[in-house]
């Protein structure tokens, strides 16, 4: 493959695209390609490889992800024109709780109304019947068919160059050549191997491995203990950085983030009485259906972009922990106005398409920042008492004064960029007040003592 | 409600927007319908009625003066907000997530000037001699 020629590579009529992965990236990547596209007159085809069938329950339709639309996301959509419809938004949520052993606190929205999707990737977990509900990788893909994207139903088994041209071959079929390869698959599947030699400047993601597991629960258990609002967790258990319980209809899933998660973690976390509040396992309660171990980013890869290929979604940037289906978009939509307006040349994706990525990587520095002061967090009673006494204090103060809602709002949603988390974590006014929550959390055992 | 549906729930007939307010927001309609009014001497002109899909108060991300009219529900309608310091953030970052946004303003300028030129007709009308 050529990895950087000078000469200008632009997307004429009649150019082909070829996708590779129809999640949310590949899916927004078509969508996007194909509006801009039209918008100034080009004629392109997009052709989207995606071997899953979205239509069906458990691993054969999932992406393995915990499912949240964020905040900022849905507002994104919807002024893209993307409005997610009630069959694929499971629940949504107005608030979040924070569970520690200190005590639990709730914060809500700051307008107030259900801002937050909670989804399933797939048509739902293992074991379950296909129902009224859609998957979100299903309806992004839907939409980019209804686009003109023309998806191809098949595994991506080899990809070459011919003369700096991609072609790419499915199982049982033959190469078919195009302008643009736009690689959008998940850093869990096996054809991103199939780039490590065809790009070579490419270097996949740095991943860990973290654990996702659905529980049935039936919809009035799940009103009952979790409600419209996003669990979750900061208990003084090792290597855990995230932890959260979501609602999704008759579901409920539970995300672990961390380090070297295993299943004596696993079981230490749903056997902490915060959890089992929300997550009774007894005969009449939740019940497993479906668990993954998948890889999570975090960090970026190197040098996602060559001459006619561009990678998108988390096989190339992004966010920490946080909001993948936001950073999905964000890459997608760079690549997409890229390719149209600028070129598809090695050069061209440097210059518009990766300073997008560098940003969100940049960012990722600082969100690594946000979750070793959570691990703090986690292990001080004294800090979580603080934040208890200053959010429950906060709740009878206007928004602007709600300092530390509004970070850990920020943090645990994936709203904002970490930065933000950050600047109002450092502001003097903050600092004050934490503080002097802490102390004020001292004294009921100075004076019992 | 469905618990499905993302954005706030209006009855019949309550305000989303008021005339006169300042505007920190726009909106996007989920499901139902809102009508938009204009309030003057004691009487309300019907300016449109906006389906799923529609946005309104678009206005108030692009200049500082006060909600041009009044829209509330017409039966039930969903409807999210669209806060205007976290659009304009992402309008800095990709300038194209405004397109959607100007093609409907754009497409309104149009059916004003529609509106203008069928008043001009009408006035011309009552007017003969000029």
């Amino acid at each position: 493959m050529n990895k950087g020629t000078s000469r200008p590579l632009t997307l004429d009529d009649g150019a082909r695209v070829g996708v590779v992965g129809g999640g949310p990236a590949g899916s927004m990547f078509s969508t996007f390609l194909l509006s801009i596209a039209e918008r100034v007159g080009l004629d392109v085809s997009a052709d989207v490889y995606e071997w899953r069938d979205f239509t069906k329950t458990g691993p054969a339709g999932c992406n393995m992800c915990g499912g949240i639309v964020s905040e900022s996301l849905v507002e994104n959509l919807a002024a893209e024109g993307i409005n997610l419809p009630t069959t694929v938004v499971r629940r949504a949520i107005d608030s979040y709780v924070l569970h520690m052993d200190v005590g639990t606190v709730r914060f809500e929205t700051p307008l107030k109304e259900m801002r937050i999707a909670a989804t399933h990737r797939g048509a739902g977990p293992r074991g379950t019947t296909p129902s009224q509900w859609e998957g979100l990788d299903g309806f992004l893909l839907k939409l980019a068919e209804d686009r003109g994207a023309r998806v191809v139903p098949g595994r991506v088994e080899e990809v070459a160059w011919t003369d700096g041209r991609p072609l790419v071959r499915t199982r049982g079929g033959s190469f078919v050549p195009y302008d643009l390869l736009v690689v959008a698959v998940g850093v869990n599947s096996k054809v991103l191997g199939l780039f490590g030699d065809a790009v070579p400047p490419y270097r996949q993601p740095r991943t860990r491995k973290t654990y996702i597991c659905e529980f049935a629960m039936g919809r009035d258990l799940v009103e009952e203990r979790l409600g419209s609002s996003m669990h979750v967790f900061l208990l003084n258990l090792p290597r855990i950085d995230f932890a959260a319980i979501i609602p999704k209809g008759d579901f409920a899933t539970l995300c672990l983030l961390g380090r070297d998660i295993d299943d004596a973690l696993v079981e230490a976390f749903l056997d902490a009485p915060e959890v089992r509040a929300c997550l009774p396992l007894d005969a009449e309660g939740a019940k497993r259906v479906c668990h993954c171990a998948p890889h999570l980013s975090v960090r970026g890869a190197r040098e996602p972009f060559g001459d006619r290929v561009v990678f998108v979604g988390d096989c190339g940037v992004t966010r920490l922990y946080k909001d993948g289906i936001g950073a999905a978009y964000r890459t997608a939509k760079a690549a997409a106005v890229t390719a149209v307006f600028d070129g598809i040349a090695a050069g061209d994706f440097r210059r518009h398409f990766w300073p997008v990525c560098r940003a969100i990587e940049r960012d990722n520095r600082l969100g690594g920042l946000v979750f070793m002061l959570t691990r703090l967090i986690q292990k001080a009673r004294l800090l979580r008492r603080g934040v208890v006494r200053m959010v429950s204090d906060e709740q009878c103060r206007n928004g602007a004064q709600r300092r530390m809602s509004r970070m850990l709002w920020d943090t645990f949603t994936g709203s904002a960029p970490y930065r933000s988390v950050v600047a109002r974590g450092f502001h003097p006014a903050f600092l004050a007040r934490f503080a002097g929550n802490i102390i004020a959390g001292l004294w009921p055992r100075t004076r019992r003592g | 409600m469905d618990t499905g549906a993302l954005g706030k729930v209006y009855n019949d007939g309550e305000v989303i927007v008021r005339q006169g307010d300042e505007g920190h927001c726009m909106y996007v309609i989920q499901a139902g319908e809102v009508e938009v009014v204009r309030e003057g001497d004691g009487a309300e002109i019907a300016l449109a009625v906006l389906g799923a899909g529609d946005v309104f108060g678009e206005m108030a991300l692009f200049d500082r003066e006060a909600r041009s009219a009044t829209v509330r529900a017409k039966g039930e309608a969903r409807v999210l907000t669209l806060d205007k310091r976290t659009f304009l953030r992402r309008v800095h970052e990709d300038p194209s997530v405004a397109f959607r946004i100007l093609q409907r303003m754009s497409h309104r300028i149009r059916q004003l000037n529609d509106e203008i030129a069928r008043l001009n007709a009408e006035v011309g009308k009552l007017r003969p001699g000029q």
